[in-house]
């Protein structure tokens, strides 16, 4: 497993894989992301991350593996990252498309706006304690996409808040944060040799197993 | 603070502002990155550009207002809206020692997190504010443990040193980390039954000093600030121990503002990596001229208490 570690909470994810039991390894550079087999692109500032993995010589590997198929997992910076359209981002921000959505940057304010929340999340049970900080929303998803969790936003809509694509799983909030392992235990049962485990409620909703854009 | 979301379905429950954890947890998002002092909408977009994860809002960087002397106040919040209409990234902003009123104002103007700080002429001589009170987080300057400690108790969710603002000297910041760091070691090895005199030599809350026993670190993010003016600066103190950057007048006082803030930003994240450090110190310019700490003529960093 590795964290992207260019910039952002990453510590926090490199030390829940740990309390897991699971060897996670920092990636700064296109040598380390060659070690792993999947990713975390943690919560951190967007447009910083994004000029990071130019200058670190990561976007274009860091594609390619897309391409192939590695799982991924991005909290909040990182959905964003991930997503096929950013909204409200700057025009020159990089964004990987490795999920068929179009995500929102700080979509519920500023920081005086940020909360804690709990919140039900499909295939896992007692909801889950969230902690939005800045966080983006999702305003549409693809086709293949599924919907895992959503919040109600003004004017009484629900936007999406967890989205899985194939071996592609974003969250606008920060699991790593609150301490609660169960979406890390989520994501790791995506990685082959794994799917059995915890991901079997979300393959019984409906999925042929989609290759990420 | 809560706000019932009012919408029912979904199954998400009640929503929570202003706690410890959200605080903290922006502070969190912060880390490895580089928070840069803007005087104008152009320096803050610039400071965007060469990938800062936040900026600091003022009137004047601390070179300036070292030279101008005077008294500092907060910032016109007309120059502070201007600033948080020009980026997307968080927008910090300083209020002086004490000034809840100044801290309410920013509050109000919706700044990301305000900074309790020195570099600003101060308004108490013996209270800072009540951190706690307000749903913004803080960040307060700290020389040792124990005025970071203190400034953890009245609610500060993030720590940075204070060094010796406006000087473009590393030495105090340098100081203040290896202060704050080594009795952290300390107290992670100590007999328990130390803690009582450890928190009394602090002045500082025995349950915090606990804690600090206990994890080993702050309970919020410690970050450094006073005097970084090149990209191994910044890699010095990462290297110390600190977990981001705050750059105050060594960007805009350099050669060059947008090849030093991408510099900075490029050496923070990639401190361990000396190659990485050297190719972006390269053919870099001129430096901030600054002036030795030591030599100046306002301690800045003997503010606060």
């Amino acid at each position: 497993m590795g964290v992207l570690a260019l910039q952002g909470d990453f510590r926090e994810h490199l030390r829940l894989f740990s309390s897991l039991g699971v060897e996670a390894l920092p990636v700064r550079m296109p040598a380390e992301l060659a070690r792993v087999r999947a990713l975390v692109i943690p919560g951190g500032e967007s447009t910083a991350i994004s000029l990071l993995l130019e200058s670190s010589g990561l976007l274009d590997p860091l594609q390619a593996r897309l391409r192939d198929g590695m799982p991924t997992f991005g909290t909040c910076a990182g959905m964003i990252m991930l997503a096929s359209e950013v909204l409200g981002g700057r025009p020159d921000q990089h964004h990987l498309a490795a999920i068929d959505i179009s995500v929102r940057r700080n979509a519920f304010g500023r920081q005086r706006d940020s909360f804690e929340t709990d919140l039900r999340v499909a295939g896992l049970g007692a909801p889950l304690h969230a902690v939005f900080i800045r966080a983006p929303l999702v305003e549409r998803t693809g086709p293949r996409v599924q919907v895992l969790a959503s919040v109600a936003v003004p004017g009484g809509t629900q936007k999406p808040v967890v989205c899985r694509q194939g071996p592609v799983l974003v969250t606008s909030f920060h699991p790593e944060l609150a301490g609660d392992t169960r979406l890390h235990e989520l994501f790791l049962g995506l990685l082959p040799g794994n799917e059995r485990s915890d991901t079997q409620t979300l393959d019984n909703e409906r999925t042929e197993d989609v290759r990420p854009l | 603070m809560t706000d019932s979301d009012g919408h029912g379905g979904g199954g998400q429950s009640e929503r929570v502002t202003g706690t410890g954890m959200v605080k903290r947890g922006l502070a969190t998002q912060l880390r490895g990155g580089v928070i840069m002092d803007v005087v104008t909408a152009d320096q803050a977009k610039i400071a965007e550009d060469a990938g800062a994860v936040a900026v600091m809002a003022l009137e004047r960087v601390p070179a300036d207002i070292r030279r101008d002397g005077g008294v500092a106040r907060m910032s016109d919040p007309a120059l502070i809206e201007a600033i948080m209409g020009a980026v997307s990234i968080p927008v910090m902003a300083k209020a002086r020692i004490g000034h809840f009123s100044e801290a309410k104002v920013l509050e109000a103007l919706g700044v990301d997190y305000i900074d309790e700080s020195e570099v600003l002429t101060p308004a108490d001589d013996e209270h800072h504010i009540d951190k706690w009170s307000f749903r913004v987080p803080f960040v307060c300057g700290a020389n040792n443990l124990g005025e970071a400690l203190r400034r953890i108790s009245e609610g500060a969710a993030m720590i940075r040193s204070k060094g010796e603002a406006g000087t473009g000297d590393v030495k105090e910041a340098v100081h203040h980390l290896r202060n704050i760091l080594g009795d952290i070691r300390k107290i992670s090895n100590c007999d328990p039954t130390e803690l009582y005199s450890w928190a009394k030599e602090l002045r500082a809350p025995v349950e915090l000093v606990r804690e600090i026993a206990e994890r080993g670190e702050l309970p919020v993010p410690l970050f450094c600030a006073g005097g970084v003016a090149t990209p191994a600066d910044a890699a010095l103190v990462m290297e110390i121990g600190a977990q981001s950057v705050f750059v105050g007048s060594g960007i805009f006082k350099s050669s060059d503002p947008p090849r030093f803030a991408r510099a900075i930003v490029e050496a923070t994240t990639h401190y361990s990596d000396y190659e990485m450090v050297a190719k972006v110190s390269r053919g870099l310019g001129g430096a901030m001229r600054g002036e030795e700490s030591a030599s100046v003529a306002t301690r800045l960093s003997e503010r606060g208490w």
